[in-house]
């Protein structure tokens, strides 16, 4: 089944070169992906997670704020009812990753992952996610 | 292309520089030239400057040790301002947190996480007065890396200068002030192109006529090439802005001698090191060319493209950071054979976080390793002539020109209506964005090599560094801005804001004055931001 994968921007952060990039390449990779766009609220990107019936939503945080905002995401998700996992990439310092996988970050991508590591980390969380 | 100086044109103006008693010589003692050439060769100094805009370059004058610095609170930043002069620094750079660069308070709710982490938090005057507390702005150079608000923080630093005895005319810095590149890459908008072009004409206008110290705007190719344009693409569309800017000062009333002087620049310096230097060279010609030729100007200062360099934070690499020092190195010394007049150079630690004390004076270290030990400031364009790198820079040149002359014929003869075309359609970033994947999938390949990233890895863990910013000092920003809301007379703030509000709705109006009576009001970046925005609009775009 083809992967339906939400790639968002959350909060101010205007970096947008890395999520254009994945975007494009999960698109090669077979996935099907919608992109928010810049300066989303958690509350927005819930709402879409929830009406486009995704299997993930990926963040693309470069400003630090990880640690605030990926937890606000979440929580607006569940609230919805979305259970999709969710992960973020980005530059996350390592010691703010025990805090996010607290907070229901599925899996975190620093800069440099390969594609193949966030294709087969994509397809495995949604396999666990169905079961 | 062929532009012969003459040597002998040369030697005279290199005969009244102030570089004219040095003399050169290696580390064995061969002597050597102020700069090399055949007889009837192109020379520094001269039109189209494609070897440099001084005769005697770095002899002459060192470029200016430009640090970026900003996180948390002003005082903090400014006491990182106080160790980067200590340590002989000589010029000051700001760097801005998220709410301020959008045009938010921070109290304001989308601010939240956002304060003080990514730069220093400005909310009012009040800010910008403990920023430079201690720090003479009558002698040392300021830069302020803004956009959206700018003509907002240009006011509050004017207005915070005079109150401190410092005259306008004798306040000497540079105000980044490109939005056009934020439609294009940096996305740090708030208002449409055209009403924010206007505030753009407003501080240009206003510096030309009173500030004659000042640099309104620095045309920034450094964003569009983080983004992942290509050089050529750098070199083009930045050049393009630069000619939109001149358009605009124009339909401002301003000859173009008058303002283009003050004009500067701000490139990449990126890890290709050849196609970086002839990069700066070819952007030189270009600019040369086409200010002379297309937009009349007479006054040789209206050709020279000055430029400021930084070396490429994407180019950094979380893995084996230490490498950083190596690439910050290499691309420093390409800006320097290119011919900056300033540069930065970045932290190794900028692939993670913003960068410690220690990690910043170690990229200054850098610069003075380059400007005193290693002799290469002795000659102008030391690689002019190399084949390799004239022909790079008549090939960027001419990539470059084929997108200038696309941009031109878009707006039909008008560079600033076919930069705005170019915007609403999606053509710059549809370039840019192309190129980032292009560059992406051949490092994905191991086509392209990052070495620690894919190649030469190794098992060493990449290290968790502590995060400098720790919470960005939010609760103490939200206590001093509270303080301000507090202790200031409301009604003041009130009737600035509406005069403001109703000079903004007359586009002939330069909002400069209202902006610094708002300013010393004590009204809030974000209080005078939706102030125009009511009359300005927002902008909003779609992902394509």
């Amino acid at each position: 089944m083809t992967l339906r994968v939400l790639v968002a921007k959350v909060g101010l952060d205007g970096h947008d070169r890395g999520v254009n990039v994945i975007t494009r390449l999960l698109r090669d990779a077979g996935m099907e992906v919608i992109y928010t766009g810049l300066f989303q609220s958690p509350e927005t990107i819930a709402r879409t997670a929830v009406d486009e019936d995704v299997d993930i939503v990926g963040l693309s945080i470069l400003s630090g704020a990880h640690l605030t905002l990926a937890p606000l995401v979440i929580t607006a998700m569940r609230e919805l009812g979305s259970e999709a996992p969710v992960v973020v990439g980005g530059i996350i310092p390592g010691e703010d990753l025990d805090a996010l996988r607290h907070a229901g970050v599925a899996a975190t991508f620093g800069p440099g992952t390969s594609l193949d590591d966030i294709v087969a980390t994509l397809e495995r969380l949604q396999t666990t996610a169905q079961h | 292309m062929n532009h012969r100086t003459g040597r002998s044109k040369w030697e005279d103006a290199y005969s009244e520089s102030p570089a004219a008693q040095s003399h050169g010589a290696t580390q064995s003692g061969v002597s050597i030239d102020p700069v090399y050439g055949p007889d009837d060769a192109e020379y520094p100094g001269f039109f189209p400057y494609t070897r440099g805009i001084h005769p005697a370059m770095y002899r002459s004058k060192l470029w200016t040790m430009r640090m970026f610095a900003g996180f948390g609170t002003a005082p903090e930043t400014n006491q990182r301002f106080h160790e980067i002069i200590a340590a002989g620094g000589t010029g000051i750079s700001t760097a801005y947190d998220m709410p301020t660069l959008l045009g938010i308070d921070s109290d304001d709710p989308r601010a939240l996480g956002e304060v003080g982490r990514c730069g220093v938090a400005i909310d009012t005057i009040d800010d910008v007065a403990d920023l430079y507390d201690g720090i003479d702005l009558g002698a040392i150079t300021t830069s302020m890396t803004i956009n959206a608000p700018a003509a907002a923080l240009f006011a509050m630093f004017v207005a915070n200068a005079e109150a401190r005895g410092v005259h306008r005319s004798r306040v000497g810095g540079t105000l980044q002030n490109d939005i056009l590149k934020e439609y294009q890459a940096q996305h740090e908008y708030v208002f449409p192109p055209r009403p924010s072009l206007r505030l753009v004409r407003d501080t240009m206008v206003f510096a030309t006529r009173e500030m004659p110290r000042w640099h309104p705007v620095s045309i920034s190719g450094y964003h569009i090439r983080e983004a992942g344009s290509t050089a050529a693409q750098e070199v083009a569309f930045t050049l393009a802005n630069g000619f939109a800017y001149v358009e605009l000062a124009r339909r401002g009333g301003l000859a173009v001698d008058s303002f283009a002087p003050k004009l500067s620049f701000f490139f990449n310096a990126h890890i290709d090191f050849f196609e970086e230097v002839a990069k700066y060279r070819s952007a030189r010609r270009i600019w040369a060319t086409w200010m002379r030729d297309f937009y009349g100007a007479h006054d040789e200062r209206s050709w020279q493209l000055r430029f400021h360099a930084q070396t490429a934070g994407v180019s950094l690499t979380a893995q084996q950071p230490d490498n950083n020092h190596a690439r910050t190195a290499i691309e420093a010394l390409a800006a320097v054979l290119g011919g900056a007049q300033s540069l930065h150079t970045n932290s190794f630690d900028e692939a993670w976080t913003l960068p410690s004390s220690e990690a910043a004076r170690v990229a200054l270290r850098t610069q003075q390793v380059i400007a005193y030990e290693t002799n290469v400031t002795q000659v102008a364009d030391p690689l002019g002539g190399s084949w390799f790198v004239e022909s790079l820079t008549d090939q960027l040149q001419s990539e470059a020109g084929q997108l200038l002359e696309e941009l031109l014929e878009i707006g039909a003869g008008s560079m600033l209506e076919g930069c705005l075309t170019a915007i609403d359609n999606g053509w710059f970033e549809g370039h840019i964005t192309d190129a980032a994947y292009a560059h992406e999938r051949a490092v994905q390949r191991g086509e392209r090599i990052i070495v620690g990233v894919n190649a030469f890895t190794d098992d060493s863990p990449t290290p968790s560094p502590p995060n400098q910013i720790g919470d960005g000092g939010e609760a103490l920003q939200l206590q001093r801005l509270r303080r301000v809301r507090h202790e200031r007379n409301s009604d003041a703030v009130h009737h600035t804001l509406e005069r403001l509000s109703a000079e903004a709705h007359d586009a002939e109006v330069n909002l400069m004055p209202a902006l610094m009576e708002a300013s010393l009001a004590r009204a809030t970046v974000g209080e005078i931001m939706s102030t125009l925005a009511d009359v300005f609009g927002r902008y909003h775009v779609s992902p394509r």
